[in-house]
């Protein structure tokens, strides 16, 4: 009975309580960590739309590209910006190897080598960033704000970072340049049609490899933003690589193939986890963020499997 | 010209639908076991068994289990690493429970454990598939471990949260704890691996098999032709967990003897597993041993080249021995992505044909 009351009752009890004040801080934190999980779910959502691959490799290319901008700025002194651009060049090359090396000889295979090939690939990018940069953690200030914001402090009496807050809004001006690129540009639709049908794209003259470096040039440089975020707010360090874990649940909520999905479902993941840990976790003995996301994906799955933004396969025989 | 099937001609149907219908292959399995049962172990030491037989071993029984499920039933799963977790707890607990049960009994009843539980988690994928059920298994894997963390009856309360194994004898002999002998040992998960492989090719040439590999190539293909996806896939996922508990359960109990659920059960357990699987290759019992004979060796050849032979500083040897993993990984499945078990295969052409060409 206790328990019944503990789970149903009680914390709807503590939420009343706390209104507004605590349980809008918890919610807002929620939803600006589900901002800092929806950016690297953008990654996977990009390749995922290109290829039908589930990158794996996803936030290890974060880790990677977080390693190069750090390892540029602390290890050769070279001004942030430039180091910036020097890693957005670096990501684009490591796009072009990757098809060179890898993707080019995968053609046609089923969907299980070519995500197990990405984890493969998360391998040799986290052997070889340890090789450059080195395996500690390191700091990351390209001079992006953190700490409490006063103004929300003062105005609203509420705790929010100021670093989520940027994420939020870079991660806004990321899918508004996303969608334009997809929708307006001729390389957008090109990546559309792709997509959409392999045989069909490369008959009207798509070259696919082309594509694929884009994809992966683009992932890259998400996966750049979404690796200086998570460097900033908790250092670069190898369990930035595990982030990419957290998008999984992520997409699924969203339907592996929406850029929004991604957005929404890394929004309700966040607030989801936040909250549960909040008012259920206590229940429990904590720490159930590890897996309530993935429970939340699954008991949501079994609802709509394919996701809340995904395409609806039929199948017919 | 050494391995021929020209003139060998079966006289029944019994003969024909035999595991090894070519006596040269018989004879080498024969000869095979007989070595690894009779001679291997008066020539082992405690480095031989400790870090290649039983690693060997155990890994080849999880391998099998996880092959059962994604490469004969097409299911994939990231959770092998929890339910390799519950194999191990399940024993400990059966272990410290009834100090008189049998061990043999003890890694059975594990493996039925585990079974149970992961019919549970494969509940979902009678309504999802593919990625969307790996994810689904990911939530297996960090639920077991976050409770075999934060329940303190499943490690008796000890104070550290790790659970140790109690010494166990089986006539006479001790095959858990630490002064176990290294032969005991190696005799005992030996047994085990085979019997159960036996058993496991067996499943996979009969009815539930079949049952199996049709849901596996095309689902609603199979259930039109009354194939039940509920009887099959579940079955699935209780043989392939009762084998993944069993493993852990060997896993824990003698080969590791002490285990904390997040080093040894964690995530990357169901990635190694899952790499041996595939690059063994999806769907063959042999393809499981290959698979984990080679990820077993395979850092330990590195380890051994680079620290001792190049004379890197382990750290480094380390990251290289990573990055090394990634690309032989990248470089097997660009170069055969059905595995080992397919380069034996063609190994097995060539010698029929040998020394014509064609």
């Amino acid at each position: 009975m206790e328990i019944v009351f503990g789970v149903f009752v009680s914390p709807f009890v503590q939420m009343w309580t706390d209104w507004p004040g605590f349980f809008l801080e918890v919610i807002i934190s929620g939803l600006l960590t589900g901002v800092m999980y929806a950016l690297v779910a953008l990654g996977f959502v990009l390749i995922f739309k290109a290829s039908g691959m589930l990158n794996f490799a996803q936030g290890v290319l974060a880790l990677f590209a977080a390693l190069t901008l750090s390892g540029l700025m602390d290890d050769y002194g070279v001004p942030g910006w430039l180091a910036i651009i020097i890693t957005l060049f670096v990501m684009a090359g490591l796009a072009w190897l990757i098809e060179r090396l890898m993707l080019r000889y995968l053609v046609n295979q089923e969907h299980i080598v070519l995500f197990m090939a990405t984890i493969g690939l998360a391998y040799v990018l986290e052997g070889v960033g340890d090789i450059l940069w080195g395996s500690d953690v390191k700091v990351l200030d390209l001079g992006i704000p953190q700490g409490a914001s006063g103004w929300m402090m003062d105005t609203f009496g509420l705790y929010v970072e100021k670093l989520e807050i940027v994420a939020a809004v870079t991660a806004g001006i990321l899918v508004a340049v996303l969608a334009v690129f997809f929708q307006k540009t001729r390389i957008g639709r090109a990546l559309r049609a792709v997509a959409d049908d392999h045989q069909a794209a490369l008959s009207v003259g798509i070259s696919l490899n082309t594509i694929w470096v884009i994809v992966w040039t683009v992932a890259g440089v998400v996966a750049l933003v979404a690796g200086v975020m998570w460097g900033t707010k908790s250092g670069v360090q190898f369990s930035l690589s595990l982030i990419a874990l957290k998008a999984l649940p992520v997409l699924i909520l969203g339907g592996f193939t929406s850029i929004p999905g991604a957005i929404v479902g890394g929004l309700i993941i966040g607030v989801g986890e936040k909250v549960a840990e909040v008012y259920w976790g206590p229940l429990v003995g904590g720490a159930i963020e590890n897996w309530f996301a993935y429970i939340l994906a699954l008991v949501f799955l079994l609802f709509r499997p394919q996701g809340l933004f995904g395409e609806r396969i039929i199948e017919r025989v | 010209m050494f391995y021929r099937e020209a003139g060998q001609f079966k006289g029944s149907y019994a003969a024909d639908q035999a595991i090894f219908t070519i006596p040269q292959d018989r004879v080498a399995m024969i000869v095979l076991l007989v070595a690894a049962f009779a001679g291997v172990p008066f020539i082992l030491n405690d480095y031989w068994t400790q870090a290649i037989l039983l690693p060997f071993l155990i890994w080849s029984m999880a391998a099998l289990g996880l092959n059962i499920l994604t490469g004969y039933c097409g299911q994939v799963s990231l959770g092998t690493g929890g339910f390799m977790a519950v194999g191990a707890y399940a024993a400990f607990k059966l272990m410290t429970a009834f100090p008189e049960l049998n061990f043999i009994a003890v890694v059975l009843l594990a493996g039925l454990v585990t079974a149970g539980v992961g019919m549970f988690f494969g509940l979902p994928s009678l309504r999802i598939k593919g990625f969307y059920l790996a994810v689904a298994t990911l939530a297996a894997q960090f639920f077991l471990v976050w409770l075999f963390n934060k329940v303190p009856w499943f490690y008796n309360n000890s104070a550290t949260g790790q659970i140790s194994v109690p010494p166990s004898y089986l006539w006479g002999l001790q095959v858990t704890g630490p002064e176990t002998k290294p032969w005991a040992a190696y005799l005992f998960c030996l047994a085990f691996v085979c019997v159960f492989a036996l058993a496991a090719k067996n499943i996979v040439r009969g009815r539930i098999g079949r049952m199996w590999m049709a849901i596996r190539d095309m689902d609603i293909a199979a259930e039109l032709i009354g194939v039940r996806p509920l009887v099959a896939k579940l079955s699935a996922f209780a043989v392939s967990s009762f084998y993944i508990g069993m493993a852990g359960a060997l896993y824990f109990a003698v080969w590791l003897g002490a285990a904390e659920p997040t080093e040894a059960f964690g995530i990357n357990i169901s990635f190694l597993v899952l790499f041996m699987v595939i690059i063994g290759g999806l769907g063959s019992i042999l393809g499981s041993f290959l698979g984990a004979g080679f990820l077993v060796l395979l850092p330990i050849l590195l380890k051994n080249g680079l620290v001792d032979g190049v004379g890197l500083l382990p750290v480094t040897a380390k990251h290289v021995e990573i990055a090394t993993m990634g690309v032989l990984i990248i470089f097997f499945l660009i170069v055969e992505p059905h595995g080992l078990n397919r380069l034996w295969q063609i190994a097995k052409e060539k010698l029929r044909l040998w020394p014509f060409p064609y």
